[in-house]
Order: structure tokens, then sequence, then C-alpha cells
């Protein structure tokens, strides 16, 4: 099925209709493989059980950039050609990324009260993603601002792309002010420096969180097409009743 | 040519003469500046140490202050609906208008840090950083806003909204206005290379500013 039937909200809610219980299934299953990997895994020389932490912190660290890439191609598809279910896209992913975002601080800082000997730091990586996190509140402060749904997703479209552009400026500057988070070790030239027992867990963990992901933004975006269909009736109701 | 430069002496005519915008906001920058010492007490060595910190923090807000009303006036008066219509393109009419809200704030800000670097206790070679850093970095500030103010301006209370959704994109700027400021007064970094980035990072809110702006305002506004 090309994206563009896809357009069409009601095609849309068919095929939500059709892969959400697939996708669940999928999500539950990856899940408890997961879990189960991340049970064997062996624990750190140093770290201990708390290791297992990463197991949740990486896979919501990696969602909650993931969410803003999306709504930021969300955004293009809204400004560039006017898709309507991408307006519905980029709204439903916005609480969604945030709540990544901040399971990532909260199990961050719970590793970091023993680790680190203290729940914050103003180091660059935390920093940044503290700095990601209000960027989501302040896009779901504006979305929530504007009442035509239609409207708001063509200004908050303009401050998730100038976002996207400024992450990368707001991620280069926090590091050059001050680093002490471990340096990228899952992704990097030369090949992973995690030992492959915990790797493979890690792996399967961020797949069932990716697709956790996708089961709550599709259902929220099902959710996001039925409230504006309520919506619509209630205002044509509302003529109704003012011009009977 | 001739309509942006009406444009840009229009909106300073209008921030010089009413309610004295331009001073405004130094004496906003001046409060901020006096509450510190009570905060912190009036230990001198101490506000020589955090001096450019604050006078970049007061200047930050003190360039939110007069941002909600930057795009906003306009709309109520109808002159914006003039300017969307007008042949010059949108992005350049808006470039102007933050050149003029600038020149009335941003610029009377710069002037003012050298005083208010006095009551810190930095010294002359100190308080010449902060200016230049102050110089080099508000515009950005400046045409960061252009966007929020785009953003927010058909709400009808955006003012804090501005503020929430500016701040965020602020704060490059802010770290190495102080980087550079630090560096000239206590090293180790050479002054150079913090600068050189701040001032990249005002000609790149000066190109993407304008155009986002003028996509809010496009997309927005029908």
């Amino acid at each position: 099925m090309p994206l563009t039937d896809l357009a069409n909200p009601s095609r849309f809610l068919a095929f939500v209709d059709a892969v959400l219980p697939w996708l669940a299934a999928a999500t539950l299953l990856a899940f408890a493989l997961g879990i189960g990997q991340v049970y064997l895994s062996p624990d750190d020389y140093q770290q201990g059980a708390t290791v297992k932490i990463m197991f949740l912190h990486v896979p919501a660290a990696w969602l909650g950039l993931f969410a803003w890439v999306l709504m930021s191609v969300a955004a293009l598809g809204t400004l560039v050609w006017r898709h309507p279910v991408a307006d519905v896209a980029a709204k439903a992913a916005a609480p969604i990324g945030a709540a990544f975002t901040l399971m990532c601080l909260l199990t961050g800082s719970l590793w970091g009260r023993p680790m680190w000997g203290t729940y914050w730091v103003w180091d660059a990586r935390l920093t940044s993603v503290l700095v990601l996190f209000l960027m989501y509140l302040g896009v779901i402060a504006l979305w929530r601002t504007i009442e035509d749904p239609t409207r708001a997703a063509r200004i908050v479209a303009v401050l998730t792309l100038v976002g996207a552009i400024n992450i990368p400026i707001i991620k280069f500057s926090v590091d050059w002010w001050n680093t002490l988070h471990q340096p990228a070790s899952v992704l990097r030239l030369g090949g992973s420096t995690i030992h492959p027992t915990i790797l493979v867990p890690l792996l399967i963990m961020i797949a069932a969180f990716t697709l956790l992901f996708l089961t709550l933004h599709l259902a929220a975006m099902r959710n996001e097409i039925l409230r504006r269909r309520l919506r619509t009736m209630l205002l044509m109701h509302a003529d109704a009743a003012a011009g009977a | 040519m001739t309509a942006l430069a009406a444009i840009l002496m229009r909106d300073m005519r209008l921030a010089v003469r009413v309610g004295g915008g331009a001073l405004i906001g130094v004496l906003f920058f001046l409060i901020v500046v006096t509450l510190v010492p009570f905060a912190i007490g009036p230990d001198l060595v101490l506000l020589a140490r955090i001096g450019p910190a604050i006078l970049w923090l007061g200047a930050l807000l003190a360039t939110l202050l007069a941002l909600d009303r930057l795009i906003a006036m306009d709309q109520e008066d109808g002159s914006l609906d003039l300017i969307l219509m007008a042949p010059v393109p949108l992005e350049l009419a808006l470039a102007a208008k933050a050149l003029a809200h600038w020149l009335s704030t941003g610029l009377p800000l710069v002037v003012a840090a050298p005083l208010l670097g006095l009551l810190l206790n930095l010294d002359p070679a100190a308080t010449g950083a902060v200016a230049l850093t102050l110089a080099a970095g508000t515009p950005a500030l400046t045409f960061i806003g252009l966007i929020g103010a785009a953003l927010t301006v058909a709400l009808r209370r955006g003012g804090l909204l501005l503020a929430i959704l500016v701040l965020p994109l602020t704060i490059p700027v802010l770290i190495f206005g102080v980087a550079a400021a630090n560096a000239a007064i206590v090293g180790p970094v050479p002054f150079g290379t913090p600068f050189t980035i701040l001032c990249a990072l005002t000609l790149i809110s000066i190109v993407i500013g304008p155009f986002a702006a003028a996509v809010a305002l496009r997309q927005g506004l029908d």
C-alpha cells in the first residue's frame, strides 16, 4: 500500500486496525525474549546488578531521539505535502517521545546515585537530554494552545524543524561545555566495545522498546483521528443547533 | 530597499517613543544585576568570578522581555497584513524588524554592560570582553526570538509560552558567550575559539530566524 493511500484517514484507520494486534503481539514477544535475556545476562564485575538499568536506559534514550526524528519527518509531510495523517503522527509522537525522554532521565539518575554518588550531575549528555525533554514540553504546550488542529500542526511543524536543526547544535555546545558521561560504545567505528553477553540482550530490548513505541504511536494516532472526528461532529451539531 | 528602511525606521521610532521600550530593557537588566548580590551576598571576589554569567543571563532575560510584542503589535493594528501583502519578501521584512528590535533593545544592553560590570567588580579587560561577547551574541538571541514571536503571534497569551519555546534554543549562545568572556578573563582556552563559534551561531540564527519566522507566519495566519 503506497503512503499516499494512508493519507485518507479512513483507510489509515483500517490499516491501524489490521496491524495493531500483530504489532502488540510482536511487542509482547520481544519483551518476553528481551527480559529473559536480560535476566540471564551476567552482572558487571564493578557495577553489579545496577548495570541492568542500562537495558531500560539505552532504549529510552534512543526512542527519545527517534520520536523527534519522526516528528521532523512528519513536520515535513505537514508543511510540504499537507499530508493530514502527518499532522496526527506528529501530535501523537510528542507525548510518547517526552515520556521516553523522561524515562531516560529517571533511569539515568537512579543508576547515577549508586555509581556516581549523586542523582544528578551537570554532565553534557544528561544536560542535553534534559534540554530535549524541555523542548518536548514546549512542543506539547504549543499543540495545546492552538485550538484549530490543522493550524496548530503547521505552526508546531515549524518549531519541530527549528528544533531538529538546533538539537545537534545544542548537543555540540553542551559537549563542549562539560563532559563526564562515557563516550558512545554501541555504535562506533572499529566495532562495539560491549561484550556480546550484554550487547545481545541490549539490542533485543532496543527492538522491543521500538516495537512498543510503534504500537503506542499507532494507537495514539488512531485516538487522535477519532478525537478530531468527534470535534468536527460536535462543531457541526452546534452549527445545526444554532441554524435551527 | 526603501520599504525595508521604512520598516526599520518605523519600528525604531515605535520602540523609542512608545513606553520607552529601549530604556525599559536596560532598566530591567540593571534590576536583575542589582538583585544578584542580594541573593548571593556582597562578596566582591565571587561577584567578579560569576560577573560575566550574570551579565549574560540578565541580557538574555531582558531580550526576551519585549519579544512578544515584536510581531503581535503589528498584528493587532493591522500592519502585519500590509507587510504580508507587500512586494518585499516577508523574510527580509522580518529581518528588518528583528534588526530594529536588536538596535532598540540589544544594543542598549551592550552599551550598559560596562557600567554594570563596574557594579560586579569586573576589571576593565573583563568588562570589555563581556561587552564584546554581548555585542556578538545578542543578535542571535533576537533572531532566535523572532522565530518564537512568529510562532506565538496568534495566541491570546503567547508571552510565557514564547519564553518556554525560545529559551532552550538560546542555550548554545549562552554557553559560548559566557565561555568566550571567561576565556578572555581567566583562560585557559584562547578567546578566539569560543568567540568564533559565538559569531557563527549569530550568523546561523540570522539566516534561519527570518526564514522560519516567515514560514510560521504564512502557515499560521489564515
